[in-house]
């Protein structure tokens, strides 16, 4: 199990940061089509914050905040938002992926393409903050297994 | 409206299955087997369609997005990816078919293993109708990093074995990853019809030569091509039955499907600009696979290591085809992928059966095979016949059209050693059938009870993926003449 | 002489890469611990995506992002650094990512089952 840091400063300061790393996180996912930034990297660096939590306050912190089951569904929804996008295409006769064909409302021509993958970008960022989360909290936990495989 | 969206759909609808396999194993894990036959059938289903489409309609081309190439991604269908995809999306099903509770033999671990399954499915699917050369490279790392995985699940040796396999896979991949580099720096472009009309402009062949030796080593480290094997024999010994049932027939074929695309379609119009030595090299490292791997094999005394040797030696036909790079040797080639793919799921499908009823991955188990499994044994003649290359199994045929090819290119050394691959083959498939049909059971011998009592043959799961496979091995060889002419498209590339 | 070493001067990012990649190979192949060899690996991919993003910079070039006022007179596209091997590099980094996770699984088992992570001993005991 990880056990919280010693240090007073490092718990203090995380616990203050990582509501703003938080937040930095979403402005890289909502701005990744206009300027660096996107859904892969807003999404690292949310599972990012999750895992300073969970190195610097221990893992029952972070065991209070998420739960495994309901990260590994978010991510499954982030999974299915791509897909749901993607396959809207065909549904309307145009390509695969063709973002011009989401039904924005109010808006027409180019920028429904700007805001299709807006919306590609949110669900990338959701299914790569949950996966990786999960991926650091299982294999904290069969770090901690001391049992051998018996295959 | 779906024909016009074939292209992405094969590679879509395992990926879909892939993502409901776990959401379905979370409610009903028995319903996920039966979820994964479903997409692999329906996949096997559109490339069929698919191949129907092209021979129809020409060359399907599809824009990603909308997109127009070169600036979009373009997604290819011609006869020879169709003809691919029908390949290794017919022997995927049955391999998914085959894994069920029969070979699996995992309770509540289905979800997880369907679902690496449908996306190593999906990948494959992927790399053969990209147009793309930077999509190949993802899709081929989305199959690689799910065979990883499929590996590791035998536990103990597997996972040293998966290890092996990870770490050499992703250093091919890395050197495909640094031809297209260095392609794209010579020509600002990725797609693969715009590289061929930009290639031959080039005015450097050195770097030109350079790319497409990084290219060639990574896919041939993918492909299992002798001296960039040596994850293959570990990797194949020690996955689980239906693990190595699923990755051993495919993997490597769409690999290789991969370098034949870009030695010719990319490549095409750069005769002059270096490309004959590394096809030479090819050719020539292709015979030094079918002697090497059929020597290694003959000397093995595990079924699966055998195969896994003899998968080596079979690659090394398909490299030969590919380097002679002649009509008649091309179509061998691509011929021998289905018929190999055949073959090999055919025999590895055999080997877990046997491992199943009989038990033991040694040779010296499968005695008194005959006896207790006849259709097994069967389908293992057959696949044995095709491997040895006789008449009328499909096998004669792809190894004939790459002899006629290899004396059309003038190289009667590379002649004599199909021929002698086909020895080697022999050799070692008698071993296999010694076993199997010659040499009866310890227990056999002193009990010699009625041969009914002990028939027990292998589960329906198991056997009907294994006549399925047997029937096709008779039926490429029997049609093979209009599946060259008219499927291959017996023209010069 | 003097001309091939300024034409290798001047083109030093391939010399970076190259020594990045061998850096990683190495490590791959000399080092026992297989924890080492994986991140040899990852270094080895790295030093490609280096590369890749190499390729990209341009003297003086700016970033490739366009400010809506100016689509009337076109866009000045040799002066903006090229964002296409970025995107691409993007993707690639995805797929280190994913195989450095299955690879630190594997070794997790791996670790599990033979308590250490030394290939010789690994080997001797299979």
């Amino acid at each position: 199990m990880i056990q919280e840091h010693d240090s007073v400063i490092v718990r203090t300061v995380v616990r203050a940061l990582v509501p703003f790393i938080q937040l930095f996180a979403l402005y890289v996912v909502f701005h990744g089509h206009y300027s660096p930034g996107g859904g892969f990297q807003g999404g690292v660096i949310l599972a990012a914050t999750y895992i300073l939590i969970a190195l610097a306050l221990g893992r029952a912190e972070l065991d209070r905040r998420v739960r495994e089951g309901v990260v590994l569904l978010l991510s499954a929804v982030g999974v299915l938002i791509f897909t749901l996008a993607g396959v809207l295409g065909p549904l309307r006769g145009a390509a695969l992926l063709d973002y011009a064909v989401l039904p924005v409302p109010g808006v027409a021509g180019p920028p429904v393409r700007g805001l299709g993958i807006l919306v590609i970008e949110i669900g990338v960022a959701f299914g790569v903050a949950g996966a990786l989360t999960v991926i650091f909290c299982r294999l904290a936990k069969a770090g901690e297994g001391e049992e051998e495989d018996s295959a | 409206m779906l024909s016009d969206h074939l292209p992405p759909f094969l590679a879509v609808v395992p990926l879909l299955g892939a993502l409901l396999a776990p959401l379905l194993g979370a409610v009903r894990p028995r319903l996920v087997h039966p979820l994964a036959v479903a997409a692999g059938a329906a996949t096997a289903g559109l490339s069929l369609l698919a191949l129907r489409e092209v021979l129809a309609r020409g060359v399907i081309r599809y824009h990603l997005g909308g997109w127009a190439p070169p600036w979009g991604i373009e997604l290819v269908l011609d006869p020879l990816s169709a003809f691919t995809a029908v390949a290794v999306s017919g022997v995927g099903a049955l391999a998914l078919l085959y894994a069920g509770p029969a070979a699996a033999g995992r309770e509540g671990r289905e979800a997880p293993f369907f679902g690496l399954a449908l996306l190593l499915l999906a990948g494959l699917m992927g790399m053969i109708v990209a147009g793309d050369l930077f999509n190949l490279f993802v899709f081929l790392e989305v199959a690689s990093i799910a065979g990883y995985a499929l590996v590791a699940t035998g536990g103990g040796r597997a996972l040293v074995a998966a290890f092996r396999y990870l770490i050499l896979g992703t250093v091919g991949a890395s050197l495909y990853l640094l031809g297209v580099g260095h392609l794209y720096l010579m020509t600002g472009s990725l797609n693969m019809a715009d590289l061929a009309q930009r290639v031959p402009e080039l005015a450097s062949p050195r770097v030109l030569a350079v790319a497409v030796g990084f290219v060639v080593i990574g896919l041939g480290i993918k492909m299992g091509l002798f001296p960039l094997h040596g994850w293959l024999p570990d990797a194949y010994t020690h996955a689980p039955p239906a693990v190595a049932a699923l990755i051993a027939p495919i993997t490597t074929k769409a690999a290789a499907y991969a370098l034949a695309r870009i030695l010719f379609s990319v490549l095409g119009g750069a005769e002059g600009l270096g490309r004959a030595p590394l096809l030479t090299v090819l050719a020539w490292a292709g015979g030094v696979a079918i002697v090497a791997g059929g020597v290694m094999a003959i000397r093995q005394t595990d079924l699966r290591r055998l195969l896994a040797y003899s998968s080596v030696s079979q690659m090394g036909y398909i490299a030969l085809g590919i380097g002679l790079a002649n009509p008649a040797a091309l179509a061998g080639a691509f011929l021998h992928i289905l018929n190999h793919a055949m073959m090999k799921g055919c025999l590895f499908f055999a080997a877990g059966a046997a491992a199943a009823r009989l038990g033991g991955p040694a040779l010296t188990d499968l005695r008194g095979m005959h006896r207790r499994m006849p259709w097994t044994t069967a389908c293992v003649v057959v696949a044995a016949l095709s491997m040895i290359g006789v008449p009328p199994a499909g096998g004669f045929f792809s190894k004939w059209y790459l002899l006629v090819g290899a004396v059309q290119g003038g190289q009667p050394v590379l002649a004599g050693v199909i021929l002698a691959g086909g020895l080697l083959a022999v050799v070692y498939m008698f071993r296999v059938l010694e076993h199997a049909c010659l040499v009866p059971r310890d227990e056999d011998e002193h009990a010699g009870s009625d041969p009914a009592l002990e028939r027990r043959e292998a589960p329906p799961g198991m056997l009907v993926p294994l006549l399925a496979l047997g029937v096709g091995i008779l039926a490429v060889g029997i049609w093979n003449a209009p599946i060259v002419s008219g499927v291959l498209g017996f023209t010069a590339r | 002489m003097t001309e091939i070493l300024a034409y290798a001067g001047a083109r030093y990012n391939y010399w970076v890469y190259i020594a990045l990649m061998l850096v990683g190979f190495y490590t791959m192949i000399a080092h026992r611990n297989l924890l080492k060899k994986v991140i040899g690996m990852n270094v080895f991919q790295t030093a490609i995506i280096l590369f890749f993003l190499s390729t990209s910079a341009k003297l003086g070039g700016t970033l490739p992002i366009v400010p809506s006022q100016v689509t009337k007179d076109g866009v000045a596209a040799a002066g903006l650094m090229n964002p296409l091997p970025h995107a691409l590099m993007l993707t690639a980094i995805v797929v280190m990512v994913a195989t450095l996770g299955v690879a630190l699984a594997l070794l997790v088992r791996i670790f599990r089952r033979y308590r250490t992570f030394d290939e010789d001993v690994i080997l001797d005991r299979l």
